[in-house]
Parts: C-alpha cells; structure tokens; sequence
C-alpha cells in the first residue's frame, strides 16, 4: 500500500473515531438531564435518608445516635403491629388477587363467550379511579349503616351490621376487599395479553390426555405465564408495602393502630405526632430492605428453574 | 353438565362485573341525591344533583383544586414525556457499556419506596424555599419536580425506541439534520403511539398523586383534587351527595381518558412489560 493511501487510510479511522466520539458525547446529553434527575430526586434521598436514620431528635434539633433508631425499632409496639399489618395485608392480599386476575383472564380467553368485551371493560374499571376517592367510596360502603350492611342484611346472611372499619379483622379485610376491588382488573389485563400469545394445541393436547380444566389450569396455564406473574407479583408486593391512601382515607390507620401501614406510620411519624424525621426515616429503611429481599426472593423462586 | 358449567361461568362473571361497576353506579346515583338519601341506602337518581354541585362550589375551593391539579398533571406529563423519551432514545440509539451500566443504575431507582425518600425531599424543599422560595415547599412546582423523572419512563421508551427503524437516523444525517433535529424531527412523530400511551400513564399518575402533594403542599390554595376530597371524605358532618359529586368531577378526567385511548392504554402498560 503507497504512503498516500496509508495516510488517508489513517485519516479516515480518525475521521470515524471523531465521529464515534462525537455521537457518545451527544447521547450524554440526551441522557444527562434524567441521570441528574434520578440521582437529585432518588438515590441523593436515600443517602439522606440514611445518614436521618442515625440521628434522633425532635423537628430539626437532630443529634447523632448510631443505630439507637434501629435498637428502637425491634420494642416500639406501633412498629411491630404495622409490620405485620403490612405482611398480612401482603399474604392474603397479593395471591388473592393474582389467582382471581388470572382465573378472570382464563375465561375471558375463551373466544366462545358472549359479552367478553362487556366483562373485560367492566372487571378493568376500577383501575382508571384514583385511590382517594375509591377509598372514600369504600369507606362510605363499608360504613355501620352502608350499603353492604344493608345488603347482607337484607339478604338475611347477618342479623346486625358488622363493624367494618371498627373491628380490627374487619377492618383489615375491608382493607385487602378495597385494594383487590382496584388492582384484579389491571393485573387481568397483562395475563389477557400473554394468553394470546399461548400455543393453543398444548390445551387440546391436555384435552385428549383427559386433564380437567382446573388442571389445565395449573399445570399450563401458570407455568407458561410464570415470567409475568412474576412481574406482576413483584410490582404488587412493592405496592402494597408502600400501601399508604387506602389505610389513610378508609380507616385512618385505625381501630387503634390495627390497619396502620408501614407508609402510614412514617407518615404519621414525620408530620402527625412530634416530628422525629431520625426515626421516622429509620422506618423507612425497613421497607427499603423489605423490597430488595421480597424481590430477590420472588426471582429466586419463580426465575431459576427457566 | 357442561350446561351447567357454562352458566356458573357466566353467573360468576356477572357477579365480578356487578361488584366492579356498583361503585361507580352508586357515586352517579348519589350525586344527584340528598345527602340522607345517600346513606338511607336509596338507589334511585333523584334531582339534587344541581344543588350538590352548587354546595360543593360554595363550600371548597373545588375550581382552584381543579385548576391546581390540571396545571400539575398537564406540566408533568409534557415534561415526563421530553425528558422520558430523550433519555429512552439516548440509551438505545447512543449505546455504550458506560451507559448501558448508568441505565441499569436508573433502574434500581425503581425500587426505592416514596415513603423512604419523602423525608429527605421534604427537607431538601425546606431548605430550596429559603433561597428560591418559588419553587421551595407549598409551591405547585415542589408538587411537580420530584415526579417528572422517573426510570419507569426511561425504560418505558427505551423499550419502545427498539421497535424504532434505525436507519431513519442514518437518513436524518445525510440529510444533515442534528442529532436533536433528527429526534424531534424524525424520531418524535414516528413515535406518536408510544407517546400516546406515555402520556395516558404520565397523567393518570400525576391526577392521583397523593402522598407528595400531601406533605409538599399546605395551604388551601395550593389544594389538588386528592387531597379536596380526602380532606371532605374525614369531615364530622360530610354531606354524601355533595362528596360523591366531588368524586363524579375527580373520576371524570381519568376515565374519558380512558375511554377515549383505551386500545393505547392498554398497549402502553403492556409497553412497559415487553422483553
């Protein structure tokens, strides 16, 4: 090769270098403002937020106290029953949901029902409310003298009204009733999707074996759709660990602290009782590591074994 | 027998559907009632609903809360939107290992609770509205900033710039556009699905909002929906119907929303989903 070439040769991997370094710089910029964003808005907090958790003090007197906050934690009742109010809430909660999403999913599937987009529009509503008001709905609904009292009632299943929202199980149900009525349509809707995408043979193959729809339905159905119940049950964990506008606006956390969220009590921690941001963000470190182990877990049991 | 299992299927999806649309069937009815009708437990439409609608005018600042919750949600969405799909696009069509790493960084943030990070924000407010009190606590831009940016929408167009045809960036810069120009010239309006169903998300989100708004904004004036009708929802004396219209007026954005870009929506949260 003559020198000539050789050096336009060279020139022209400059040129393309330049070019390449150039678009990297300029996708930085496409990016740079959401990089400030999220770490002004998101992982600056949590680092605040940590450094709150080992202070302690009223409003703004804050003194260091090493993990004092965390000590605390393990004897303050309030913080105890709110963590198993939110794991209640999470146990029964999530799956009740899930199961009745996919159940609905599976019947909407059928392209022999009548009305099917009736019942698919009907069982998603609820999901385009916004949770203040559903919530004050709910609590109007559920109320001594409320319209699901009188039902029962008038159906002859009770014989007094049920304190709902004053009787600590009731109250709770009324709870988990008020988000599964919200969130069974939405989640309905990602199974809908993924059954359209489901090789229909398999279930005629099941069919001839002689297996029943019910098993059918646990043995091809949530196995083929495992990937998106595994999102959708991660998204509703995160959700309902941060369960903070139902609690607030159905019951007020209340009887006593026996619906009272997780989110509900920093919350009430930091601007409802006297101020204790230390502790209160303390609290908040709590859900931080229910969220990463509540993942990982649902990853290690419902990822490994594709 | 298989009779008998059709109609038990129809009669349980009935009786979902019914439990689904009551709520909604019983706010309509109950904001043209009285309010001892509305605890009376009558189903019937009566004829209040204008007096309801005046009471709640002449009670709470409903127009203002309004006003307060459109500007946020309309400003939010817009800005989720640029910002969103700026970053989307640059991970995708300007993709390095750094920024591959960034972006799975900004994913994370996914996992962060509003609850642990509200304390700080607050405080962070606190100490803005000393130097620039404009935009420092109480204020509708402290309601909006911490919510325009957000990994779900960074993802969310990152997904969607994949199905984008490539070479129409190589077009664009022979036919010497910036690469800025070729986003907004070229990427943009191809995009106007994906864009559609962002903004359906973005709005519904901000519309609902609750906890920010609720600790950033204090005074009556700076009121949004949400927190109008949660604070109407915990008073001693509520008047039924006029609450349940107040819910009617908060619904109502949200579900012709919906109605209206139903098939978007649904594409959008699958959207969100796709490999």
């Amino acid at each position: 090769m003559s020198q000539t070439a050789r050096s336009a040769g060279n020139s022209n991997q400059q040129r393309t270098f330049m070019t390449r370094l150039k678009k990297n710089y300029i996708g930085w910029i496409f990016i740079l403002l959401s990089v400030l964003g999220i770490g002004l808005f998101y992982f600056y907090p949590m680092v605040q937020a940590f450094l709150l958790s080992l202070r302690s003090g009223m409003g703004a007197n804050l003194e260091f106290v090493g993990f004092d906050n965390y000590v605390r934690l393990f004897s303050d009742p309030t913080f105890i029953t709110s963590l198993t109010n939110t794991f209640i809430y999470l146990l029964v909660q999530v799956p009740v949901m899930i199961l009745l999403a996919l159940f609905f999913s599976v019947l909407l599937n059928d392209p022999k029902l009548k009305f099917r987009g009736f019942f698919r529009t009907a069982i998603f509503l609820p999901a385009v409310t916004s949770l203040v008001a559903y919530a004050v709905i709910f609590k109007y609904l559920f109320g001594n003298d409320g319209l699901v009292n009188e039902f029962l009632l008038g159906m002859n299943l009770i014989s007094t009204p049920l304190n709902w929202l004053s009787d600590p199980v009731l109250a709770k149900i009324t709870i988990i009733i008020a988000i599964t009525w919200r969130w069974t349509g939405y989640n309905m809707i990602f199974y809908l999707s993924a059954l359209q995408n489901v090789d229909k043979s398999m279930y005629e193959a099941a069919r001839i074996d002689g297996a029943s729809s019910i098993q059918q339905f646990f043995f091809i159905t949530i196995p083929l759709l495992k990937p998106i119940i595994l999102f959708t049950s991660i998204v509703s964990t995160i959700g309902t660990l941060q369960l903070f506008d139902e609690v607030m606006n159905i019951t007020n956390g209340g009887p006593g602290n026996a619906t009272m969220s997780i989110s509900m009590y920093i919350y009430n921690l930091s601007f409802e009782y006297t101020p204790d941001f230390g502790y209160a963000a303390t609290v908040s470190y709590v859900i931080v590591v229910l969220v990463v182990i509540l993942s990982f877990l649902q990853f290690r049991v419902a990822g490994d074994r594709d | 027998m298989k009779k008998i299992k059709r109609f038990l299927i129809y009669l349980f999806l009935s009786i979902a559907a019914i439990v689904s649309i009551f709520p909604f069937l019983w706010m309509l009815i109950s904001m043209t009632n009285k309010s001892v009708d509305v605890t009376g437990g009558r189903l019937i439409p009566g004829s209040h609903f204008l007096e309801n609608l005046r009471n709640l005018f002449a009670t709470v600042e409903i127009g203002t809360a309004l006003m307060n919750s459109f500007i946020i949600a309309i400003i939010t969405t817009i800005l989720t939107l640029l910002i969103g799909s700026l970053a989307g696009y640059g991970f995708e069509i300007y993709r390095t290992k750094g920024k591959d790493m960034i972006f799975n960084i900004l994913l994370l943030s996914m996992m962060i609770p509003f609850a642990a990070i509200m304390i700080p924000l607050y405080r962070f407010f606190g100490q803005v509205s000393s130097v620039a009190p404009a935009i420092g606590i109480d204020t509708l831009a402290a309601a909006i900033l911490p919510t325009i940016i957000t990994a779900f929408f960074i993802f969310f167009f990152r997904q969607n710039t994949k199905m984008f045809a490539k070479d129409l960036v190589e077009a664009g810069r022979i036919d010497g556009l910036s690469e800025l120009g070729i986003f907004f010239r070229i990427y943009l309006p191809t995009m106007k699905t994906t864009y559609a169903a962002a903004a359906i998300i973005a709005f519904m989100n901000s519309w609902n909002n609750y906890l920010w708004p609720l600790v950033v904004l204090q005074s009556p004036e700076n009121q949004t929906i949400p927190l109008l009708i949660s604070n109407l929802g915990a008073g001693y004396t509520p008047d039924y119907g006029v609450i349940m219209t107040a819910i009617v007026i908060a619904t109502l954005p949200t579900a012709l929303v919906f109605f209206l870009m139903q098939r978007h929506f649904v594409a959008g949260m699958m959207g969100s989903v796709k490999g």
